[in-house]
């Protein structure tokens, strides 16, 4: 159909893409406004009275308890497989009596954090990002909001808190699991002395290590929440929408959890 | 009083609301009715102040909603009950306990009374034995009641319905329509409702809008409604098929 005027002229290609950078650049500075806006937001909502400690609690345990398992499986056989790896390389060069501070430190520092971080965000993250996302389109979260109530001080707040007060701990303990998983291989397989083993570890390993894999899992603490929650709150329509903004989570998050372990690694001590 | 003034919305340049005015006085049962995908949710969530528009206003008692934000729209909400097509319940929770909710959220009564207010209002929609059921475990009939019950346990002076009995049989039209107008008979709220059943909706309606491609194109009495010598309203309440009115 057309009025007789004549159509507009398409404009010449490069013309094109330079609109469609600017669109993009404009689609990725909006989207990270509004995903640092949303932490904002939450962050606030953390010190204004009263505190949903029922939802906290639920969420800690859905979180942390109903993790448990997996981290102490994959801690324990992350802490036997680099035993094996390190045992049989230090073996090489006679000096296998390291292998306690360096399954130690690779744990405490850089496995611990990330690999925790990694397997909740795989367990308890894509179920979050699941659940708000169905509250979503089922309009649960437009039912809070008329309600008066605010959704991220309801959905969001106990599940960041909830992320700080687990995530240090099943770091802790996956980091024991996979000492004592170095120790089965080294110790008790491979012969080598107990004394030896720890005595090395505490030699070598100190309260800074420690330190750095804790200030590690609470900034994945924050981190794991907040992309979950985002992107189920910002899901899109139907089952399909909330099956990508799921994969969405997990993915960033996961690539998140690394370029944060790069950073913070380098800027703590 | 809602006093909806020249409201326009567009999605990715695709209007939706193209001006729509409305008045609905205290009291009254407004239906909204129109074709799917006329606008009639978008307007309603403009109401409830889920959307902002793109010109236009949306007058609550003399106050523009679409201006609010945070504490203030919370405290215009606060005089709201709000019914959901699929009745939003929280799926995590009892019946009793998605009921009891807004009042324990929103309140500072007591257990006893909450327990009581939210007995009697689930006696009111017909399910005082189904509290300890999970959503996933009644009928949709069901859910739209609890959904009812939900919006109105806080005695909410604006309730607002979006198509409260979609999917439902005739006879449970019929029901969640007979409780509607005898809870509104009961409370005198002011009621809200976007509607697709005709002609159930004349039994109940004080007051009949019709929307149509993003416009309210009549508005009056229910009996008005009926014998409208609008060609668009007539077509819709007819049912007649769009090709009829080309041929025409």
């Amino acid at each position: 159909m057309t009025d007789g005027s004549p159509a507009p002229r398409a404009l010449p290609l490069p013309a094109r893409w330079i609109g469609a950078l600017g669109y993009l650049t404009l689609y990725v500075v909006e989207s990270l406004g509004r995903f640092g806006r949303f932490l904002g937001e939450a962050v606030g909502l953390v010190f204004v009275p009263p505190l949903k400690v029922g939802r906290l609690a639920a969420r800690v345990y859905f979180i942390g308890f109903k993790s448990l398992t997996i981290v102490i499986l994959t801690g324990a056989f992350t802490g036997m497989a680099l035993g094996l790896q390190v045992f049989l390389t230090l073996q090489r060069v006679g000096s296998e009596a390291f292998v306690g501070p360096a399954v130690g430190i690779a744990l405490v520092r850089e496995l611990g954090p990330v690999l925790t971080a990694v397997f909740v965000t795989g367990l308890a993250g894509s179920a979050l990002t699941a659940e708000l996302g169905i509250m979503r389109i089922s309009e649960q979260i437009d039912a809070l909001m008329v309600m008066a109530l605010n959704p991220i001080r309801y959905l969001v707040v106990p599940a960041m808190l909830a992320g700080l007060i687990t995530f240090p701990m099943l770091t802790a303990i996956f980091d024991v699991a996979g000492i004592y998983g170095g120790y089965l291989v080294a110790v008790v397989l491979l012969g080598m002395s107990p004394g030896t083993y720890f005595g090395q570890m505490q030699a070598f390993a100190d309260m800074g290590d420690v330190m750095v894999g804790f200030w590690k899992s609470l900034a994945f603490g924050v981190l794991v929440p907040w992309v979950c929650t985002y992107k189920g709150f910002h899901c899109g329509h139907g089952a399909e929408g909330v099956s990508r903004a799921t994969t969405e989570a997990v993915v960033l998050s996961c690539v998140l959890i690394l370029i944060f372990n790069y950073f913070l690694g380098s800027v703590l001590p | 009083m809602i006093r909806i003034q020249g409201l326009r919305k567009s999605f990715g340049g695709q209007p939706v609301l193209r001006g729509v005015d409305l008045d609905v006085a205290t009291g009254e049962i407004m239906i909204i009715i129109g074709r799917s995908g006329g606008g009639k949710s978008v307007l309603l969530k403009h109401l409830l102040g889920l959307l902002r528009p793109d010109a236009g206003a949306v007058l609550v008692d003399g106050t523009d909603i679409t201006r609010l934000r945070g504490a203030a729209l919370e405290a215009v909400r606060r005089r709201y009950g709000v019914v959901f097509q699929g009745g939003a319940l929280f799926d995590s929770m009892s019946v009793f306990d998605n009921v009891a909710f807004p009042l324990r959220e929103k309140t500072k009564m007591g257990t006893a009374e909450i327990t009581r207010r939210v007995e009697e209002k689930l006696l009111q929609v017909g399910l005082v034995d189904m509290g300890h059921k999970n959503p996933a475990e009644i009928s949709g009939g069901m859910r739209k009641r609890v959904a009812i019950a939900r919006a109105l346990v806080t005695e909410p002076e604006i309730v607002f319905f979006d198509e409260p009995t979609t999917g439902l049989d005739p006879i449970l039209v019929n029901t969640i329509h007979r409780l509607i107008q005898e809870l509104h008979g009961k409370f005198r709220f002011t009621a809200v409702m976007v509607s697709h059943e005709i002609p159930e909706i004349f039994e109940i309606a004080d007051r009949v809008a019709m929307l149509h491609e993003g416009v309210i194109v009549e508005t009056g009495e229910a009996r008005v409604i009926q014998n409208s010598t609008n060609p668009i309203v007539q077509r819709f309440i007819r049912g007649a098929a769009e090709s009829d009115h080309h041929a025409a």
